[in-house]
């Protein structure tokens, strides 16, 4: 479940003093980095400082009814090959045909996250051979993907309390339409793999992130706006525990001046907050091993969340030669706007980047700025109200129905209602107290009716009866 | 024989190709095929690994540079300039669907071509099975 960008900043910086997690690195640090400089001072063994790089490579799946380049549904959790079209099962004579609802997922990802359109983007194959890819390859768009060159600006709090929000950039280099493959379930037992092509095909928007991170609090922090961001869009549900929404972290460390070291890639995290802790404990290794005189090998590593840390993955033979080329059955992807769009063209062949801009919904950083103006509240506050789903309408509606100031209101939303839900696992949706009953509460307790710790009660007990 | 007439013949059509450019420049400069190189064991390999194919015996390996060979004909013709074409589908329009579901449901059908099938997953071996490594395969290119 993703964390609060509260509860992010938090858990990370108490994780990291506590030494919580695991298997430690002798001569443990803090890695939590200096929002300023980035960069982790030297330890107890009084070495020149280090500057861990972090770069992200996140696979969001497309939500659409059907498949990139067939007519199969999407769908989570169907029986096993009951999604799957001939040409997802790779049987011969089958082509690939795009979905434009994926492309205008794409493109709109790409402008919400300020890149530059490619006007004309090509499609390729990258082979390898894997059970759970039957055609042998994948098609994406390695040489000219949708968009390139955007930015993703997040928020991070430097101090527990929450008080003081820096905010930072990442850049994004470009973003790639690609398929997803099948799913393989590994039965050890038995010694086979099985596998079910349900997933195979599905759209999939890759967004790479420049290396401008420099620590899993940061990296978290991030894809968590990135994850609001799809949302607010509907391009993708980013629904990390479903799978759609996927993070692999490209880490490395070097000292200050010097080039960059050789990076691992790590895998196999299945959540924001085990992104942040696997982030931090690969950093911490590198540190630990460069230190002791060893080195670090460029490979691929998975996280295991419950030891809380990372280990090599195994079955990985050496460098990978994808040989790449390009998709032969599909020819370039032409985007129009305003100026180039031609006047006969059937307008359902046409993707229409400047209609596309003019109907991106609010993006959340608009929408906490126009929270805090309207209603007066800390821009902490209004990252609080966008991160739980719900919320922000729960607090509106309550605001609406009662005289109290929202200044005050969000004090009963954040701390009272918020933390009654958490402690009992509850979404905002299940809260057995409604708005309207909040607002009733908050009346009677601004007419001076009720006192504050009776409302606190009726608050936590909504089973009992109250007085109107 | 038959490929040197191919040969000869494409390099006709590519002369005449290049004269009858809209630029109407001379005939450019007919830069010289790269010296041949042998194709060596660890690349020959390397390949085996990649694409699974199997070069048998010598004589595969021969028509491997031969092809090569034909192939590097290509680096005659001068294309300083010339932006590449890497589709005869560049100037078709790419079809765009529409998002509605239209396949799938077939899963009786497809299972019929598994050999082995665990309630309707198709069965796999549990990893990639690696090729043997070169020292410890019973194939010519190792005496190469």
């Amino acid at each position: 479940m993703a964390a609060a960008a509260r509860g992010c900043a938090g858990v990370w910086r108490r994780a990291c003093q506590r030494g919580a997690g695991g298997p430690a690195p002798r001569g443990q640090r803090d890695v939590s980095c200096n929002a300023r400089s980035g960069a982790v001072p030297a330890g107890k063994s009084g070495l020149a400082p280090w500057v861990p790089v972090v770069g992200l490579e996140i696979h969001a799946q497309i939500s659409s009814n059907s498949k990139l380049f067939s007519g199969s549904q999407v769908q989570f959790a169907a029986p096993p090959n009951s999604l799957v079209s001939f040409f997802d099962a790779s049987l011969p004579g089958t082509l690939p045909v795009l979905n434009r609802r994926c492309v205008e997922a794409a493109v709109m990802t790409g402008l919400a996250l300020n890149c530059s359109i490619n006007k004309k983007s090509l499609f390729d194959r990258k082979h390898y051979f894997y059970a759970d890819l039957p055609a042998g390859y994948q098609i994406t768009q390695q040489r000219v993907p949708i968009a390139v060159n955007g930015s993703l600006s997040y928020s991070l709090c430097i101090d527990n309390k929450m008080s003081q929000m820096v905010n930072k950039t990442v850049r994004i280099k470009q973003i790639q339409l690609e398929q997803d493959s099948g799913k393989s379930l590994h039965d050890d037992t038995r010694s086979q793999t099985l596998v079910d092509l349900n997933r195979a095909g599905v759209g999939l928007m890759e967004v790479v992130m420049e290396p401008d991170m420099c620590c899993g609090e940061e990296a978290a922090a991030a894809v968590r706006e990135l994850q609001l961001i799809l949302q607010t869009l509907g391009s993708s549900q980013a629904v990390m525990a479903e799978g759609q929404l996927r993070v692999d972290a490209n880490v490395s460390v070097h000292h200050p001046g010097e080039p960059y070291g050789v990076r691992t890639e790590v895998k196999n995290i299945n959540s924001i907050r085990f992104l942040a802790k696997a982030v931090d404990y690969e950093i911490q290794r590198q540190i630990e091993e460069l230190e002791n005189g060893g080195t670090i090998l460029n490979e691929t590593r998975a996280f295991d969340s419950k030891l809380g840390c990372t280990v090599p993955m195994r079955d990985k033979e050496g460098k990978q030669d994808y040989r790449f080329m390009p998709e032969p059955n599909l020819p370039p992807l032409i985007l129009y706007d305003a100026k180039s769009l031609p006047a006969n063209i059937n307008h359902q062949q046409v993707v229409n980047i400047d209609w596309i801009h003019e109907r991106l919904p609010d993006l959340p950083s608009v929408k906490r700025a126009k929270l805090v103006e309207r209603y007066g509240i800390l821009p902490e506050h209004s990252f609080t109200l966008l991160n739980e789903d719900g919320l922000t309408e729960f607090f509106e509606n309550v605001v609406k129905q009662t005289q109290m100031k929202p200044k005050k209101v969000i004090g009963w939303i954040l701390n009272d209602l918020l933390s009654y839900l958490k402690q009992h696992s509850l979404t905002v949706k299940e809260s057995p107290v409604s708005s309207c009953l909040l607002a009733d509460l908050l009346n009677l307790l601004e007419k001076k009716e009720i006192s504050s710790t009776a409302a606190k009660q009726i608050n936590y007990c909504p089973l009992d009866k109250y007085i109107r | 024989m038959r490929a040197l007439r191919f040969g000869m013949w494409m390099r006709i059509r590519l002369a005449r190709a290049l004269l009858t450019g809209p630029t109407r420049d001379p005939a450019p400069v007919r830069q010289q095929p790269p010296p041949q190189q042998k194709v060596s064991v660890e690349v020959l390999d390397h390949l085996e690994h990649l694409a699974l194919v199997d070069f048998r015996d010598a004589e595969g390996v021969e028509r491997l540079q031969k092809a090569i060979q034909f192939a590097d004909q290509l680096h005659e013709v001068n294309t300083d300039g010339v932006e590449p074409m890497d589709s005869v589908l560049e100037d078709r329009c790419l079809y765009l669907r529409e998002d509605d579901v239209t396949e799938g449901n077939c899963t009786k059908e497809l299972l019929k071509n598994a050999r082995e099938k665990v309630e309707e997953y198709f069965v796999a071996p549990p990893g990639n099975i690696p090729l043997p490594k070169l020292e410890e395969r019973e194939t010519f290119l190792q005496g190469s």
